[in-house]
């Protein structure tokens, strides 16, 4: 149930963003989602992406030092309180977020939360006990 | 004003004679008590009764850092260690570093030396030292000191650093003199200025700079922002500390080389051949009366050039000009020596780290700046993703690069491809300092 996502370290300096979304673009890659956490030397930026070893292919043969690291993705009901709901469970348990990001499915329905866990397998076992959604890699690299 | 008259002022011929009975002694006496020296010389075919002339000098070989880090930590003393009075070293990761030695007499011999170097500054015993060479293992702090004491000034151990102390006492014990390095006293003036205080109204009237390369337009600015006049001094640990040169007030061009305790040559770095006076080359220097940690023809890798015409101020030791550069790597970080190898030892210790690092050193306003690009490895980058990963590592190499070489970096992660991949390690440096 878990989801693969692309790492990709950047260095602070005008264009280095702009490069890997070049290689994405002639790798023909789409990206789903994406976050980007900065500091004031460099960034980590994150992706999920509909081919997961092309996409680390590509940026490898450039240069670029890629991880690939896992991470959960939940859907909850687009309204006040969705997150709030996940949190909730979560903290009975201990289990603590890394990082987290979020878009909104296309429906609109529904937002999807990509969250970074200390411990991945805990906090899925946890989220389906308690009957939230948590969505497979395949389904959401072809969202 | 001369502290020795009788040995700064020794007509040539009579200095010659000097140093070549002294050249003669040391010889001998390093033949006979260090292993090293006797493995080497027979290795060069020499023996200490070739040495029957000055000119007989290049027949002995050259001793390099890299013998001083072989015999780590006292391999090469020539007195057993109840003689030894005091040690310093210089900084390194452990068993790199150098190591020095000084009997009494070698203290002696230093103190008065360095209270040549004063006089030849203007100074008497009325004066007082501001003292900011760093003290410890470093010679620069406590070879400045002593010589203060021998003049019977009053020196103030200030030490490096706590730059708003150091203002302070500037203005109330109103010092006539300071020792720093040429970049901490324009630093000093500068933070003076910042804080209203006028830096060209104090008392202080000579400042003696040495331990990093300046320049005369860096003299020019110094003496004009402290309203003072600002004197070269030359030393190395490993031949003693600061004093082996030092430029006096009269003629303020290149340094007198204390010629009655040093043989001074200029060499070829490539070919070892040793160079006409006047012509630039490495320094090489040979400790004539040290007791405790004699050198023989030692390779210092300052590049300079030796000046031979008479000075203005009746000194008839020949004079050092400025060091202009460096025949190996090494660099001198806010009068800091450090070597891009050890920068690499410490990198190489720290887990998930690849040594593929690139140092830039500038100078920022009037401190010097290193900055170590370090590449991201596949090892620290695979295990994690986080931001917080990653500066750890970070602050975990500035605080290395402190703890085992005491020079503050900032540290710099960079993509892989940021670095070039170099075949020798000359490249990995950039030098942006316009000194």
């Amino acid at each position: 149930m878990k989801v693969e996502q692309v790492s990709v370290f950047l260095e602070n300096k005008p264009g280095s963003l702009e490069e890997v979304t070049r290689i994405l673009k002639e790798a023909q890659v789409n990206i789903r989602t994406l976050s980007l956490a900065d500091t004031t030397d460099f960034g980590i930026l994150r992706l999920i992406v509909n081919d997961v070893d092309k996409t680390s292919r590509a940026l490898r043969e450039k240069g670029f030092r890629v991880s690939r690291t896992t991470v959960v993705a939940v859907e909850v009901p687009d309204r006040p309180g969705g997150l709030h709901g996940i949190l909730e469970v979560l903290k009975k348990d201990n289990i603590m977020v890394e990082y987290l990001y979020a878009f909104v499915e296309k429906s609109g329905e529904n937002a999807v939360i990509i969250f970074r866990f200390n411990d991945s397998d805990a906090a899925i076992e946890i989220l389906r006990r308690n009957n939230f959604n948590v969505i497979a890699g395949d389904k959401l690299y072809s969202f | 004003m001369i502290y020795n008259e009788e040995f700064e002022t020794l007509p040539r011929e009579a200095l010659e004679a000097l140093q070549r009975k002294r050249l003669q002694q040391v010889v001998q006496r390093v033949y006979h008590t260090v292993g090293f020296y006797r493995r080497t010389f027979d290795a060069a075919g020499v023996t200490p009764d070739d040495i029957r002339t000055l000119a007989d000098l290049p027949r002995l070989p050259f001793t390099t850092k890299q013998d001083l880090r072989d015999n780590y930590p006292f391999g090469l003393f020539a007195v057993p260690l109840s003689s030894v009075v005091r040690l310093h070293a210089s900084s390194g990761t452990t068993g790199r570093s150098t190591v020095v030695g000084y009997t009494h007499r070698d203290i002696e011999t230093w103190s008065e030396l360095m209270a040549r170097c004063f006089v030849a500054a203007g100074l008497t015993k009325n004066d007082i030292i501001h003292n900011a060479y760093g003290y410890g293992l470093f010679t620069g702090g406590l070879g400045a000191h002593y010589g203060a004491e021998k003049l019977g000034a009053s020196v103030i151990p200030m030490s490096g650093g706590n730059t708003k102390r150091q203002l302070m006492i500037l203005q109330d014990f109103g010092p006539t003199a300071i020792c720093c390095t040429p970049s901490y006293a324009l630093n000093l003036a500068e933070q003076g200025r910042a804080m209203g205080v006028d830096m060209r109204s104090l008392k202080l009237r000579v400042g003696i700079f040495g331990a990093e390369p300046w320049s005369d337009k860096m003299r020019d600015e110094i003496e004009n922002v402290l309203d003072i006049t600002a004197l070269n001094i030359y030393g190395l640990s490993e031949i003693m500390g600061p004093g082996v040169a030092m430029e006096c007030l009269e003629g303020r061009e290149g340094m007198h080389v204390f010629e009655d305790h040093f043989l001074v040559e200029t060499i070829d770095p490539e070919t070892g051949a040793v160079l006409p006076p006047g012509e630039r080359g490495e320094l090489v220097f040979t400790t004539l009366t040290k007791e405790a940690f004699p050198l023989i023809r030692y390779r210092t890798r300052d590049i300079s050039r030796i000046i031979t015409a008479p000075c203005r101020c009746g000194r008839t030791h020949h004079r050092m000009d400025r060091v202009t550069g460096r025949s190996d790597d090494m660099l001198i970080i806010r009068g800091v020596n450090v070597f891009p190898s050890q920068i690499e030892a410490v990198l190489v210790g720290i887990q998930g780290v690849e040594p593929h690092y690139q140092l830039i050193v500038d100078r920022e306003g009037t401190l010097d700046t290193l900055e170590v690009q370090v590449e991201v490895s596949e090892a620290l980058f695979s295990n994690a993703d986080e931001v917080r990963v990653l500066q750890k590592v970070e602050r975990r190499i500035a605080k290395d690069l402190k703890d085992f070489l005491g020079i503050t970096a900032k540290i710099k992660l960079v993509e892989p491809k940021s670095l070039q991949r170099f075949e020798g390690k000359a490249s990995r440096v950039m030098d942006k300092r316009q000194i």
